[in-house]
C-alpha cells in the first residue's frame, strides 16, 4: 500500500482529538497525574504499617555498622575504582558494567542504603532496593510467589530478604551438590 | 434366582468369618475389632479414637516414642493446590529428603514418594528419556532441567477408580489418601496412575527410633505395614493444621507453592492467574491439582 500522507496526518489528527476527549472526560479523573502532589506510593510499596518480618541481614562477622571504620571524617572517594584497601572479598558480578558500591550503599550514611531517588533505605528493608529493577521479582515476592516460604498457608508465613538467598554482590545461585539418588530396582534372575 | 445367591453369599460371609476369628483367636496382634472394622468413612468417633490409640500405642512398644495419631478432618471451604516453578527447580532432591523424614517412609529398603526427573533442554518434558537417577557434583546439570513428580492428587484420579476395595479416595479438601488397614496390597492403583506417583511395600518397612516423625495423622504418614501402598499425601499431618507441607519448606530455590484454591489471595492463585501454568499429562483429563508453572 502506498504511504499516504494526507491520510496519516488525518489518522493523527484524530487520535489526539480522541485523546484529548478522554483527559477531559470525567470518568478518567484518577487516571490522571497530578504532577504537583509529587509521587504516591502504589498499594505494592511498602508504607510502615505493611512492613513485613523478615530476618535481619546476613552480616559477615564484625561488618556492621559500616559507620563504625567509615567515620564521618574519613573523606568519600567516589571515584569508580578496584578496593584494594578493604572489602578485597567482594566479587562484583551484578550488572557490574553499570553499577559500584555507591549505586547502592549511601555515601553520606554508611550504615543506609539509597534508592535511586536518593532516599535512604535501612539495610532490614533492602528488599526495596532490589525491588527498584528486579520489580516484578518483587512484586511475586511480596505476594509470596517468589522465594522460599515457611510457616502457615492460611497464616502467618515466614518471609526472607532477598539477601537472605542471594550475595547481593554476585546474586546469581552457585550450583549445590544433590543428595543421593534413590537406589536402582535391580533385575531379579 | 436372587434369594439362593444372597443365601451363597451369607453362607460364605459367615465362613469367613468363623475363620478368621479363628485365625484371631490364635494371633496375638490380630484382633476381632481391627479385622471386622468397617470403612474408614463409617467409623464412628470412639471406634477412629480406638485405631488411634491402639497405633500409638504400637508405635510406643516398637520406637519407645510417644507420638500422636490425629484424625484431623479436611476443612470447610478448602480446596488443595500446589504449584512448583520448574524455571528454579535444580534437582537437588532437598525436597525427597524432608518428605522422607517427615512422612516416615522406610529408610531400607528405600521408599521416596518424590522423584526428581532430569530431563534434556533439547527434548523437554519427555519422560522416555529422564532420568531419576542422575548423581553429580553439582547440579543443575548444563543442559539440563529438572522435574519433581509425586501424587499429583488429580481431582479425577484414575488410581481411586481402579481401587477395588474403595481404600483409596479423595478427601473433601482435594487430598487423596489411602486407608493402610484397608489397603490389600493388589496394586491396581500403581498402575492406574499415570504418573508412577505410589509406592508399595514390599518388605517390612524400617524406620530408626530416632527419626520417628512422632506428629502422624492416621490417613498420612503413621507407619505402614508390609503389603499395602502408600504415596504423598501433600503432608496431610501439617497441612490441616495450616502449614506447609514438608518439601515446601525445604525447597532451598523457593520453586514449591501451596495453597487454598478458593481463598483468592493465596499464592497458588497468584500463580495461576499471572504464571506459564501447565499439568503433566493433560490429555488424560485426571485433572491433576499439582500445577507445574515457568516463574521466570
Amino acid at each position: 500500500m502506498k504511504f499516504d500522507i494526507a491520510r496519516r496526518t488525518r489518522l493523527e489528527a484524530l487520535v489526539a482529538v480522541l485523546a484529548l476527549v478522554a483527559g477531559a472526560c470525567g470518568r478518567h479523573e484518577s487516571n490522571d497525574l497530578d504532577l504537583s502532589a509529587g509521587w504516591v506510593p502504589g498499594p505494592d510499596a511498602p508504607s510502615s504499617d505493611s512492613k513485613l518480618h523478615t530476618p535481619p541481614p546476613p552480616f559477615s562477622e564484625g561488618i556492621f555498622p559500616c559507620s563504625e571504620c567509615h567515620e564521618a571524617d574519613m573523606p568519600v572517594n567516589t571515584k569508580r575504582r578496584e578496593l584494594s584497601m578493604a572489602h578485597t572479598d567482594i566479587v562484583l558480578k551484578h550488572d557490574e558494567e553499570h553499577r559500584w558500591c555507591l549505586d547502592c550503599h549511601d555515601a553520606a550514611d554508611r550504615d543506609s542504603l539509597h534508592l535511586a531517588g536518593g532516599d535512604k533505605v535501612p539495610f532490614e528493608e533492602s528488599y526495596r532496593l532490589c525491588g527498584q529493577c528486579h520489580g516484578d521479582k518483587y512484586r511475586d515476592w511480596r505476594a509470596g510467589v517468589h522465594g522460599r516460604r515457611g510457616g502457615n498457608w492460611d497464616g502467618e508465613k515466614s518471609y526472607l530478604l532477598c539477601v537472605n538467598c542471594h550475595n547481593a554482590h554476585s546474586p546469581r545461585f552457585a550450583p549445590i551438590k544433590p543428595l543421593p539418588p534413590p537406589p536402582k530396582p535391580e533385575r531379579t534372575p | 434366582m436372587n434369594a439362593p445367591e444372597t443365601t451363597r453369599r451369607d453362607m460364605l460371609c459367615t465362613l469367613a468369618g468363623c475363620a478368621a476369628a479363628a485365625l484371631a483367636g490364635g494371633c496375638s496382634d490380630f484382633t476381632h475389632t481391627e479385622f471386622f472394622r468397617g470403612h474408614f468413612k463409617e467409623l464412628s468417633e470412639d471406634e477412629l479414637t480406638a485405631i488411634r490409640e491402639k497405633i500409638e500405642a504400637e508405635c510406643k512398644t516398637k520406637y519407645d516414642k510417644d507420638v500422636t495419631v490425629s484424625n484431623t478432618p479436611a476443612r470447610e471451604g478448602v480446596q488443595f493446590a500446589y504449584a512448583l516453578d520448574i524455571s528454579r527447580c535444580v534437582g537437588c532432591r532437598r525436597c525427597v529428603y524432608a518428605c522422607v523424614a517427615e512422612n516416615n517412609q522406610s529408610r531400607d529398603p528405600v521408599v521416596q514418594w518424590i522423584r526428581v526427573l532430569e530431563m534434556d533442554k533439547e527434548k523437554g518434558i519427555d519422560f522416555e528419556h529422564a532420568n531419576p537417577y542422575y548423581d553429580a557434583e553439582t547440579v543443575p546439570r548444563p543442559g539440563h532441567f529438572y522435574l519433581p513428580v509425586a501424587c499429583q492428587h488429580c481431582a479425577d484420579p484414575a488410581c481411586v477408580k481402579s481401587c477395588p476395595v474403595g481404600a483409596t479416595w479423595k478427601e473433601p479438601d482435594g487430598i487423596v489418601v489411602i486407608d493402610y488397614d484397608w489397603c490389600i496390597g493388589c496394586r491396581c492403583c500403581m498402575s492406574a496412575c499415570p504418573y508412577g506417583a505410589r509406592r508399595f511395600n514390599w518388605k517390612e518397612p524400617s524406620l530408626p527410633a530416632d527419626q520417628v516423625n512422632a506428629n502422624m495423622h492416621i490417613l498420612g504418614n503413621r507407619p505402614r505395614p508390609k503389603g499395602v501402598v502408600e504415596k504423598c499425601t501433600w503432608c496431610v499431618q501439617r497441612v490441616r493444621d495450616g502449614r506447609y507441607p514438608a518439601c515446601v519448606e525445604v525447597c532451598p530455590v523457593g520453586a514449591r507453592k501451596f495453597g487454598n484454591l478458593l481463598d483468592p489471595s493465596s499464592e497458588i492463585r497468584y500463580v495461576l492467574d499471572k504464571k506459564r501454568v501447565f499439568v503433566l499429562k493433560n490429555e488424560l483429563a485426571t485433572h491433576p491439582r499439582f500445577y507445574y508453572f515457568y516463574g521466570l
